[in-house]
């Protein structure tokens, strides 16, 4: 398929992937601070921190109407719900004739109702908007499962979300190994995660802090889980690197970066990763950085322009 | 111009309800008669048979209904993403309720003029860019040719595998106050608006599925498989299953969704300039599996941007080196570089002379009358009657730059007399026609608005196939005669009635019994398979049911 095509789709993917966790970490975070409004500033202010924004410059308070405005709300930045939405709209618009039309649909009315959403929450509180959210990401990922044949096309949708659940689960876990007070309990990410159920149903009475970052760190079945994430991005590497297996090791840089994060944490016991939380997510969010900008190199070689005339 | 319609032809409210019913009296009330040939009706109250079926369709509607169908039909158009864009802004392309019917005899001739006139015009394209035997002739004066705009020296040599330079046409027809069809303009580079057509149909039959209960119309939906064969035919020689791509500009271009539509239908590659590369005389389009070599370019890009080498030299919608593995025939490119010499408006008025010269046939449907500026005589003439003649830019496309003269202000005109005088070479006067009036829904009223007609050819260099229909494009603003969708225009589903089938057939009957009746429509008595599947395993509820019936016993 086309380098540019494949780009889009392993964006589009990053993009639904981003919105939907975006908004499960906001929600969970707003119902912290409704619950204890003393931690709002502190809490805030840890959540632009994980999610990698800049904090409003004027100095001033830091609140959840900023919060709001510029993670949930901003049209421009992509790491925002809007933005993310949009710009997964204008990828497939790009690549209109590879994805799905229903897909294309399901994008396309997302983006078209953000406005009103927005609106809706304005009035009746931000938690259904990130419901709103949730649900049309799901119905995006839904069509894609059952309308898209499984070629390339969906390879590098599936890795490029894949890649974007591992690094917003290391977010949405760093958000409770950074703010040792306002952070969310270990239950509360679980139940972002949509996780405590299975959580509850794997470790019976062992519920603990522990067993918990052990879940969503490394558990092998359930799919939010930051291993089996990892382990799938692997895996899609993997069959598009098809017939890349040498005698020695492995040529392909996205394929050995992924395998080594992985391996870090299949080999890895959840007390050793306890230890040092903060840098171990640190490391494993590179480790998709730098695969990622290796997908990039192999995959989409940028066109560079090969000809400028006399009068241009 | 006076307007062209005349408050005093209004319709009788009353004589209306007494032929159609209340509701239809409210709709179609004081819907106006003017000077153009209305296609619906043939006098108040009176409507043409073509159109029964709307009738009867519309009649089952109020006021409400309607406004609550049309917005419906507007908003399946936003959510589906069929746009264009103007100035960078997507906006839905405004389709009518209300189709326009063309009978099938009507349509048979419109089809097979449209078929002569791509004849016509493909046999010239050879000829300009070959013996040009029609200078010789003495039929086109060579300054002519060598002056129009998009006349290209780069197109010699530039030999087209099957012959086809006109892979895809939309002759652009209107009908005059006596109704008869009449070519206007021809588009030979790169026309658009089919998407709309196979769009529009979706559509209205989802938001007027009364009316297609009682019509028979003829399908739209193969032309992409029609292009495709075209495009497919088209390839270089020797090869025998070729690769096809679509060229687009990009996602900002006004048709960009026609080109998605089009690329996803025909199941080929959607390429921007950037993704092509040229080398030794070949057309390549990186993948993520490598470079993979291009046969056919269906290009959606116009000439001037299509090879900087060649054209604009800093264009990035198009690929260097493009035109050389043409020119080298490694590569067709559809439709033909230098086509626009053939769409030319002052070579349109020589086109009934191609029709007689190279085909040696009589045209069927006629030009509008035209003055060509360049004869003296004609010039004199139309520089006095300005007011009353509609001026166009030969170049021009999208309705840009023409002035209708009796709705010109004088200063508009004594502009327009001037770049007439200093340019007369780029100029073409015509007669002003009322084109047809069509009922349109307007609020929640339904008026006359002026249409034209823009059929579709594909040549595959066998056969000219003309798509049943067209894109029927309509003036929204009251009187208006532009239906240009970048000067308000709208459009509305084009249905050709299909033709009775003359020949009888014969079929079983269900019970078994083999009666020997001819049968009206075969579609209807086709023999359906014996077919006994299981049905669907009931799971365990049932048992469950069974198990709850027990234990309340």
């Amino acid at each position: 398929m086309l380098s540019r095509i494949a780009e889009s789709l392993f964006w589009i993917g990053r993009y639904i992937e981003r919105a939907d966790d975006t908004a499960r970490i906001l929600d969970i975070y707003l119902q912290q601070i409704l619950e204890d409004a003393s931690v709002e500033e502190e809490a805030c202010r840890t959540l632009f921190d994980v999610m990698g924004r800049a904090m409003p410059s004027d100095g001033g308070r830091v609140g959840v109407r900023e919060v709001l405005q510029q993670l949930a709300y901003d049209r421009q930045a992509p790491s925002s719900i809007t933005g993310a939405l949009s710009a997964a709209r204008v990828n497939a618009r790009s690549a209109r004739d590879s994805v799905s039309s229903e897909m294309w649909e399901a994008l396309n009315l997302t983006f078209l109702d953000l406005s009103e959403q927005r609106r809706r929450a304005e009035r009746v509180g931000a938690h259904r908007f990130f419901q709103w959210v949730r649900e049309r990401t799901s119905l995006a990922n839904g069509v894609a499962d059952s309308t898209m044949s499984r070629d390339e096309s969906w390879l590098f949708l599936d890795l490029g979300r894949s890649i974007e659940r591992v690094d917003m689960t290391a977010r949405l876990i760093t958000t409770r190994a950074a703010g040792a007070t306002s952070g969310p309990a270990w239950t509360t990410l679980l139940r972002a995660c949509g996780a405590n159920e299975a959580y509850l149903r794997t470790y019976r009475g062992r519920v603990s802090d522990r067993t918990a970052a052990e879940f969503l760190l490394l558990d092998r079945l359930f799919p939010r889980s930051m291993f089996f994430a990892l382990s799938r991005a692997e895996d899609r590497v993997g069959v598009l690197d098809r017939g890349g297996e040498g005698r020695v090791g492995t040529e392909d840089a996205a394929r050995r970066l992924l395998g080594r994060a992985r391996t870090g944490l299949e080999f890895r016991g959840v007390d050793e990763m306890l230890s040092d939380l903060p840098g171990y997510l640190e490391s494993i969010q590179s480790a998709c950085a730098d695969a990622t900008s290796a997908i990039g190199t192999r995959y989409f070689p940028h066109a560079v322009i090969q000809w400028v005339g006399k009068g241009a | 111009m006076p307007p062209s319609i005349e408050p005093t032809a209004a319709v009788n409210a009353i004589e209306t309800s007494a032929t159609y019913g209340a509701g239809v009296a409210d709709l179609f009330s004081d819907y106006p008669f003017g000077r153009a040939w209305d296609e619906m009706f043939s006098s108040s109250g009176v409507t043409r048979p073509a159109y029964d079926a709307v009738v009867a369709a519309v009649q089952s509607l109020d006021a409400d209904e309607l406004r609550a169908r049309a917005e419906g039909l507007a908003r399946s158009f936003l959510d589906r993403g069929v746009t264009f864009d103007v100035g960078g802004v997507e906006s839905p392309f405004p389709t009518d309720l209300i189709p326009r019917i063309i009978e099938a005899a009507e349509w048979e001739v419109v089809a097979r003029g449209v078929a002569q006139r791509v004849r016509a015009l493909e046999a010239f394209l050879t000829d300009v860019y070959g013996d040009r035997r029609v200078v010789e002739d003495g039929l086109v004066p060579h300054r002519v040719l060598i002056t129009s705009k998009y006349f290209e020296r780069h197109a010699y040599g530039i030999e087209p595998p099957n012959g086809v330079r006109i892979h895809v046409a939309g002759i652009d027809l209107i009908r005059d106050e006596q109704g008869k069809f009449r070519v206007l303009e021809d588009n030979v580079r790169i026309p658009s608006g089919v998407s709309y057509v196979l769009e529009n149909r979706r559509a209205t039959m989802q938001a007027l599925p009364e009316l297609f209960a009682g019509v028979r119309a003829r399908t739209v939906s193969d032309y992409p498989a029609k292009l495709l064969q075209a495009l497919r035919k088209a390839a270089p020689r020797g090869v025998t299953d070729p690769t096809i791509v679509l060229l687009t500009p990009g996602s900002y271009n006004a048709a960009y969704f026609e080109h998605t539509l089009l690329a996803r239908t025909m199941g080929v590659e959607l390429v921007e300039g950037r993704d092509l590369v040229c080398s030794n005389n070949t057309v390549r389009m990186r993948t993520t599996s490598g470079e993979r070599r291009v046969d056919v370019i269906y290009r959606r890009v116009d000439d001037a941007f299509l090879d900087p080498v060649h054209f604009i030299p800093n264009s990035v919608l198009g690929c260097p080196g493009l035109l050389t593995a043409a020119r080298a025939g490694n590569v067709t490119i559809a439709n033909a570089v230098g086509n626009g010499v053939a769409d030319d408006k002052l070579l349109y008025t020589y086109v009934p002379d191609f029709v007689r010269y190279y085909l040696n046939e009589e045209p069927l449907i006629d030009n509008v009358d035209t003055f060509r500026l360049e004869e003296p005589e004609h010039l004199a003439e139309v520089i006095d009657r300005l007011d009353e003649l509609v001026l166009k830019p030969v170049d021009g496309s999208g309705g840009k730059g023409i002035v209708i003269g009796p709705q010109a202000g004088r200063d508009e005109l004594d502009e327009l007399r001037a770049k007439v005088l200093a340019d007369p070479r780029g100029w073409i006067a015509q007669q002003v026609v009322h084109l047809s009036t069509v009922p349109t829904v307007i609020g929640d009223k339904i008026a006359p608005r002026h249409v034209d007609l823009r059929p579709f050819a594909v040549n595959d260099g066998d056969d000219v196939w003309v798509l049943p229909g067209g894109l029927t494009r309509v003036a929204l603003p009251e009187g208006s005669l532009v239906v240009n969708s970048s000067q308000g225009g709208g459009s509305k589903d084009t249905l050709v009635l299909d033709a009775p089938r003359s020949y009888p057939t014969f079929a079983a009957s269900a019970d078994g019994e083999n009666l020997d009746r001819p049968v009206e429509d075969v579609a209807d008595t086709r023999m359906t398979a014996q077919v006994s599947m299981r049905s669907p395993d009931p799971g365990p509820m049932a048992m469950q049911d069974q198990q709850q019936q027990q234990q309340q016993r």
